[in-house]
């Protein structure tokens, strides 16, 4: 497995991290239950998602999350090239098994992802609301639009075949048809602003063909992602199918874009700066590629119509085109 | 131009009914296709706003015919000047022409031009053969005709854009920049230039340097269907105009067939840019053949698949995985049929297998065919005599083969198969898919649904079944993993040379 060279890897332009962007703080807050009264709550242990386990990362590193006005949040998991690799593997390991399961089984396996969420919409209400800094109406906004997002993208699981695919009427004595098919690994670099919308926004469609997925977290507003892992855990969804991974950029997105058992990468989260250092370790094994739009990703109204497509489907799609006589 | 060569005799398939090792009782009378209509001129220029005009600073390079190693013609080798001359041009023909005419009227336009190619398709023939080495019985039946189909499938297209993709406005890209490459240096145009001027752009194409003729026999097609000026554009010179080209900045859409390497070097060169792109590269397809196959049409699909354009096809059957049972049946009828194949002149009409396209093709053929032989497959080359001028290769079979070999491994480009065999279908789809390139392949077994399982199984953008290299312009085509993406041919072909995000979206 060829690995890009350092050279290339710190071509990235490097980005100010949460870490140096703040100061070490005490976690001043706590995560999960309140510390109500007498009680002292019981924090979460935010974890990675990598084959269907919640496992810490390899290299025991952890980052302090901060909420939109900065107090601490939590810690979370400070991944490495390693954790990458192990979540790609779990992601090339799980295809088979997604990719072969019928249209209607996955498109029973992403509502279902929407009835559990549906089922926790008041703690991602909440955890949007501190991650993003956002009021609790728009927090409620945008969650439902998440899980309304996956009910969506169910419904095309079975449809946009026939959509997108044709059947051609060559000159000759010959049945010819072009289908698509899921491309296979899809590396995800998830937006950066909006934490849970904008993740299922580009997970729902990468997915819902029969693509596994390698997804980087938000890195500043991870939080919500991870919740979204345990949700995906005990839905319906395989494991590796979908696999989370929390860190740092700067760390993390060049060893996806190089991965030559990566299939297709959405940088559509990426920042637009970066994107050419990016799609230049990309190229090495011919990756699909998913452009950051001009302005990021930050810039794309979520809740809009036009952030979901049955095209955003076909852009982690293959065509294959199968041609057989005609005659006795 | 006609080659003078002895027939040879060869040994006959069994099937004929001759004494074994009989030879074929009767020799084959020369029969050339004329050239004496064809005018090549001594020098082309560069064809920008419809007119032929000399590089800047004014320089040409020669053109040969590879079977005679005789020089054809010169044409003009841009310059970076010349580049941005042709940018320009095609900018302008966009913006103040082009990209305003009503669909209706871009589709005659390329009806015009599908017409013209038919009624000068024997010309084109003779010129893509002279220039490419391709056998005329390939150019005159597969090349000419299928390129003029192409031109009117996408006329068709120009005025319906707006029912191709539902929910969205297509727009068109601007300015196309178009490289391709040696081994149908008119089919490839045709593929690029047909849906570039259906959806609404210009194009400045870049044939392959040792292949411009027929590009600018077409430019002469324009000429005479009256385009307006800067539709279409093209230009000659080395592999390093063609990155130039691309790299260009006012360039919007860059498409290129050839190589895996240049490809990426190109995907490079385009990082970081909004450019729209899409790459068709090389393959090492698998042609999987099982025991309850229609044998004798299966000898066929193989040699077609491996021996047509002498194997200078991107998508060619250069891997055979035959299953142990029919294997020795297989390979007696394929060493047969591999004698009966008249390997000569390619303007001679008897002709199946012409000139390698270039000295420098022909080296990397035999290099790696040296290397087959030096890593341990037994290679197998009938009897035929070879012109003793132009660059000639004996279809040539490799039995032993192993997955590791390079000859199992790398794009060879040539007349040459390599035979792997297989016991069952999980393990054929195991080795046939153990490639980094997925453009196509090939399924052969009477069992229908045997031939679906091995279709989903096989990581390719192409699969035929009981059949190879077949082509239609309704057809899309284009591969899987480091064979490349975007498809061109039949409705998804357009999408290549469209804007198709939401009106309002800035591209997104």
């Amino acid at each position: 497995m060829r690995q890009p060279r350092a050279k290339t890897a710190t071509r990235v332009r490097r980005q100010p991290s949460v870490l140096e962007a703040r100061q070490a703080a005490p976690l001043a807050i706590t995560n999960g239950a309140g510390a109500a009264g007498d009680r002292l709550g019981v924090r979460k242990t935010y974890k990675l998602y990598i084959g269907g386990q919640f496992p810490r990362t390899e290299s025991g590193r952890a980052y302090e999350v901060f909420d939109a006005r900065g107090r601490p949040l939590a810690n979370a998991c400070r991944a490495t090239r390693k954790d990458i690799r192990d979540a790609v593997r779990a992601a090339r390991t799980a295809l088979q098994e997604w990719s072969a399961k019928t249209a209607f089984n996955r498109s029973q396996v992403l509502y279902r992802i929407a009835e559990l969420m549906e089922g926790r919409r008041d703690q991602f209400v909440a955890e949007v609301r501190t991650a993003e800094g956002v009021g609790s109406r728009r927090a409620t906004r945008l969650v439902d639009a998440a899980i309304d997002r996956w009910v969506w993208y169910a419904g095309w699981a079975d449809k946009f075949t026939q959509v997108i695919g044709t059947v051609n009427p060559v000159a000759g004595s010959y049945f010819n048809f072009s289908v698509p098919e899921p491309t296979g690994v899809v590396g995800i670099i998830a937006p950066e602003g909006s934490s849970l919308l904008g993740l299922v926004s580009r997970l729902a469609p990468a997915v819902v063909s029969g693509n596994c997925a390698v997804v980087i977290a938000s890195e500043s507003r991870p939080l919500p992602a991870v919740t979204l892992t345990e949700v995906l855990a005990t839905s319906d969804v395989p494991g590796g199918v979908v696999n989370l991974i929390t860190g740092l950029r700067r760390e993390l997105v060049q060893h996806l874009a190089g991965h030559m058992d990566v299939n297709a990468l959405d940088a559509f989260g990426l920042d637009p700066a970066q994107g050419a250092a990016i799609e230049e370790l990309a190229v090495e094994n011919v990756k699909r590629l998913v452009r950051p739009p001009s302005g990021g990703a930050d810039a794309i109204d979520w809740l809009s119509d036009r952030a979901q497509s049955p095209y955003m489907i076909g852009e982690f799609t293959e065509t294959k085109t199968v041609w057989h006589p005609i005659g006795s | 131009m006609t080659l003078t060569k002895k027939p040879s005799a060869s040994p006959a398939p069994a099937s004929w009914g001759l004494a074994a090792g009989g030879k074929v009782p009767w020799e084959y009378a020369a029969a050339p296709e004329t050239t004496d209509h064809i005018t090549i001129r001594r020098e082309y220029g560069l064809f920008i706003g419809n007119e032929f005009t000399p590089s800047r600073p004014k320089a040409t390079f020669e053109v040969i015919n590879p079977a005679t190693e005789e020089p054809l013609t010169r044409v003009a080798k841009a310059s970076r000047a010349d580049v941005n001359r042709a940018v320009a041009t095609a900018r302008r023909a966009y913006s103040t022409t082009w990209s305003r005419l009503p669909g209706t009227e871009r589709a005659k336009y390329l009806y015009r031009i599908a017409r013209i190619m038919q009624e000068r398709s024997r010309e084109f023939a003779v010129v893509e053969t002279m220039n490419s080495g391709k056998p005329i019985k390939e150019s005159r039946d597969v090349d000419v005709p299928l390129a003029a189909a192409h031109f009117f499938y996408y006329a068709g297209w120009a005025d319906k854009l707006d029912y191709a993709f539902p929910g969205r406005q297509p727009r068109p890209l601007g300015v196309a920049a178009q490289v391709i490459p040696w081994n149908f240096p008119l089919l490839m145009l045709a593929w690029k230039i047909a849906p570039a001027l259906a959806c609404g752009n210009t194009v400045i194409l870049k044939p392959a340097s040792t292949t411009p003729l027929s590009a600018y026999l077409f430019a002469d097609v324009v000429r005479q269907a009256e385009l307006p000026p800067g539709v279409v554009n093209i230009i000659t010179g080395p592999g390093e105009i063609g990155m130039e080209l691309v790299k260009h900045p006012d360039v919007n859409k860059v498409a290129f067939t050839g190589s895996t390497a240049v490809g990426k070097m190109i995907g490079r060169a385009l990082a970081g840019s909004r450019k729209k792109l899409t790459l068709e590269l090389g393959g090492k397809a698998a042609n999987i053949v099982f025991d309850d196959a229609p044998l004798d049409q299966a000898i066929e699909g193989i040699i077609n698949g491996i021996y047509f354009n002498q194997g200078e096809v991107c998508c060619a059957g250069s891997r055979l995985f035959v299953q142990e049972s029919v294997y020795e049946p297989l390979l007696d009828k394929l060493k047969a049929r591999l004698g009966t194949l008249r390997v000569g002149d390619p303007l001679d009409k008897n002709t199946d297998v012409g000139a390698i396209n270039s000295a420098g093709q022909l080296a990397k053929v035999q290099e790696l065919v040296q290397s087959g032989i030096e890593e341990g497959a037994e290679i197998f080359q009938p009897d035929c005599e070879l012109p003793t001028r132009g660059y000639f290769f004996r279809p040539t079979l490799f039995t032993g083969v192993s997955q590791s070999h390079r000859i199992a491994q790398e794009e060879i480009f040539g007349p040459v198969l390599s035979v792997l065999t297989f016991r069952t279908p999980e393990e054929a789809v195991e080795k046939a898919n153990n490639t980094p390139y997925g453009l196509s392949a090939g399924v052969w077994t009477e069992k229908g649904s045997l031939i679906f399982k091995m279709i989903a199984a096989m990581r390719a953008g192409v699969v035929w079944a009981n059949t190879f290299n077949r082509f239609d312009p309704t057809s899309p085509f284009g591969g899987y993993k480091e064979s490349g993406y975007g498809r061109e041919g039949g409705l998804h072909g357009l999408a290549a040379y469209l804007d198709l995000s939401p009106a309002g979206s800035n591209g997104r």
